[in-house]
């Protein structure tokens, strides 16, 4: 039986953390322009638009990731085409953050006073105008905080894509399980490349929040 | 001709309706202060004229611009009206000199250094000339009031409307706010205003409308309004018998 | 595309499904009791606790939210027996969403301590109260009052989330359409219909806990 060292079993690991990294990455851009555009219909007025994003996000928020997942590998699967699960993975990725970034950005849209929209309409401003140069500025930067601490939930959400066979670093953790039989220490380090990568992103989303917070007692 | 002229004017929320039929001609240069209890309708009345309610019934219209709820209308209206109110809802992400640009550049397409020369001569007007770079945070509630001033002369409106301008301050603070009113008055700016400052009211209005369950219930020179009240109801919110 | 859809399998395999359904919700009865109380007690800790208690449970609590519930889970049921301790599936389960559910709701009932008016703790303590009586008493109510929309939302995430426990084979609603789509070979289907009940007990679910809160919290004015 071949021996593997502690430093084998991280080199490993690592590697494969380098597909956790790019799939979240690539979930979260891609769920931040779908987002986006969510957001847009959302709030832009028109009945039919806003009603579908909202059963979009509560379809998205109210079924587990995991058969979102299933559905986007065994779903495509039905056109005949061969899925890659890599393929699956980013889509049910990206669908799924676009739902909660665009929940999450429509309550930072809300939580604008109405006296900006009133000053801004009294001002003489059309709605694109309200929302270019006074809703948004402000939207965002009361964003900024929760969107940063949701990147975490991203992180963490890639690690059930090891299920439908993505190999990134839940998967690694299994496979390096399988042939060491040292469970305790794979997962421990599989724990904590996942600490390493979402700690940072969790401590700058409070950092932020700390600092706006701060800013909107004095500036 | 009058400058403002509202006719027959309804507005409802639901079962209640809060303006039961408001008639109401304003000519240049008049500075007409509302009166009444809180729920009178005076704020809704305000926010009509604006178009930040829409009406049930009746029509206002202002230097011939009529009051239509679609977007190219509202805009023709707000440039010929500009509104304060009680919260001044300046845009807290702008400094002063900021809020007064940011309508010019964007809805008037005037160009920026334009734009900046004049909203540093409207800061100036209302006495904020040194606070051009101040963020609304960084300002006193007077101030910012001002600042809200100096934002809507900035586009240059025909007639402004004052909805309870000093009922957010602090006492120490109304005076000067009041005092900048008071000089646009003197300068033949039309004024309406909802107040609760009954001294001020008397001295500056050319005529004073008492609301009174969404009605206009008494209206004439403030001479006439508040030392000879004729209706009863009147009488009650004046406190005299 | 050029695939019939058939969902004969169900008449064969509800009672499959029905077994999953009281798994999930078995999961969530209890992560969700001991979670928020596991929670409650180190808000407390975290909040009010003696000095040396309060880097454990930051420890803890930082540990769990910053890693995924799955390598939570494996970590629990493959890791913990080289330590001797050996837990059943359905075990390892419970205790995996007991842990990650006490994390989560540890913040979200300290935001709702840490919101409670001084006046509050001064007037606890001038009526001779132990701080513990004080927090007990006074803080502790109005605080879950004041998060319970935040708490029932994560109640429900972690149900939601409770779908991985399949990987250790806990029979869960999961499990169930796993078992099931490898039997009929109606992959899409049994999952359709496994996440349409999931939606649907998400709903119920968020309805409960509103109707808990309603109970719990009756006749006191939210502050």
């Amino acid at each position: 039986m071949m021996e593997f060292s502690t430093w084998d079993i991280l080199r490993n690991l690592l590697l494969a953390a380098r597909w956790t990294v790019v799939l979240s990455l690539v979930s979260f851009l891609g769920g931040g322009i779908v987002g986006a555009l969510l957001l847009f219909l959302r709030i832009g007025g028109n009945r039919v638009l806003t009603a579908f994003t909202r059963y979009y996000v509560e379809l998205f928020q109210g079924t587990p990731l995991l058969m979102q997942l299933f559905l986007a590998f065994f779903g495509l699967g039905l056109f005949g085409i061969n899925v890659p699960a890599w393929l699956a993975a980013g889509i049910a990725l990206v669908l799924w953050t676009a739902a909660f970034l665009a929940e999450i950005w429509r309550g930072c849209v809300e939580a604008v006073a109405r006296g900006q929209w009133e000053a801004s309409a009294s001002l003489g401003m059309g709605y694109v105008q309200q929302m270019r140069y006074v809703i948004l500025p402000q939207a965002l930067k009361v964003a900024i905080p929760p969107t940063v601490g949701f990147s975490v939930q991203v992180v963490k959400g890639t690690a059930l894509t090891s299920i439908i066979g993505f190999v990134e670093l839940s998967k690694a953790g299994t496979v390096v399980t399988n042939a060491t039989f040292q469970p305790f220490t794979v997962y421990g380090l599989v724990a904590l490349i996942y600490f390493a990568l979402c700690w940072p992103l969790s401590k700058s989303s409070q950092a932020l929040e700390r600092k706006l917070n701060a800013a909107h007692r004095n500036h | 001709m009058p400058l403002i002229e509202i006719t027959d004017v309804r507005k409802r929320f639901g079962e209640n309706e809060v303006l039961k039929g408001i008639d109401l001609d304003v000519k240049p240069g008049e500075v007409i202060a509302i009166i009444g209890k809180s729920g009178s309708g005076k704020s809704t009345l305000l926010r009509c004229i604006n178009g930040l309610e829409t009406i049930d019934g009746g029509s206002i219209s202002v230097a011939g611009s009529q009051l239509l709820p679609d977007e190219v209308h509202l805009k023709a209206l707000r440039l010929k009206v500009g509104m304060i109110f009680q919260q001044f809802n300046l845009f807290p992400h702008l400094t002063a000199g900021g809020n007064v640009i940011l309508s010019q550049t964007v809805v008037k397409k005037t160009p920026k250094p334009e734009a900046a020369a004049m909203a540093r001569k409207m800061l100036e007007r209302v006495g904020l000339a040194e606070k051009f770079d101040a963020y609304p945070d960084e300002l006193s509630g007077g101030q910012q009031q001002r600042v809200a001033i100096a934002r809507a002369l900035a586009m240059q409106p025909i007639a402004l409307l004052c909805d309870e301008v000093t009922s957010a301050l602090d006492p120490e603070l109304v005076a000067e706010v009041l005092a900048v009113v008071r000089e646009l008055a003197a300068e033949g700016m039309t004024l309406l205003m909802v107040t609760h400052e009954m001294k001020f009211a008397r001295d500056v209005c050319s005529r004073v409308v008492f609301m009174h369950q969404g009605r206009v219930h008494e209206i004439g020179p403030p001479e006439d309004v508040f030392a000879k009240p004729k209706t009863p109801e009147l009488k009650q919110f004046l406190g005299v018998q | 595309m050029n695939y019939a859809f058939s969902f004969s399998w169900l008449t064969e395999y509800y009672p499959v499904l029905l077994k999953g359904i009281l798994i999930t919700i078995e999961l969530i009865a209890v992560g969700g009791l001991f979670g928020v109380a596991l929670g409650t007690a180190c808000a407390w800790a975290r909040a009010l606790g003696p000095a040396w208690l309060k880097p454990l449970v930051s420890a803890y609590v930082e540990l769990i939210r910053n890693t995924p519930f799955l390598i939570q889970l494996f970590f629990i049921f493959f890791g913990l027996p080289s330590l001797g301790l050996r837990l059943s599936e359905l075990e390892a389960a419970n205790l995996a969403m007991v842990v990650n559910l006490g994390a989560y709701s540890c913040e979200i009932v300290r935001a709702g301590i840490q919101a409670t008016p001084r006046g509050q703790f001064e007037a606890g303590a001038s009526l001779a109260m132990s701080p513990i009586q004080t927090f007990r008493y006074v803080v502790l109510v109005p605080a879950l009052q004041r998060i319970w929309p935040a708490l029932s939302s994560q109640v429900v995430i972690v149900m939601l989330g409770s779908a991985v426990v399949s990987q250790i084979a806990a029979e869960d609603l999961t499990f169930a359409a796993n078992f099931i789509q490898s039997r009929s070979f109606r992959a899409f289907e049994a999952y359709f219909v496994t996440t349409a009940i999931y939606l649907a007990l998400a709903i119920l679910l968020r309805r409960a806990l509103a109707g808990i809160g309603a109970m719990i919290f009756a006749r006191r004015p939210a502050r």
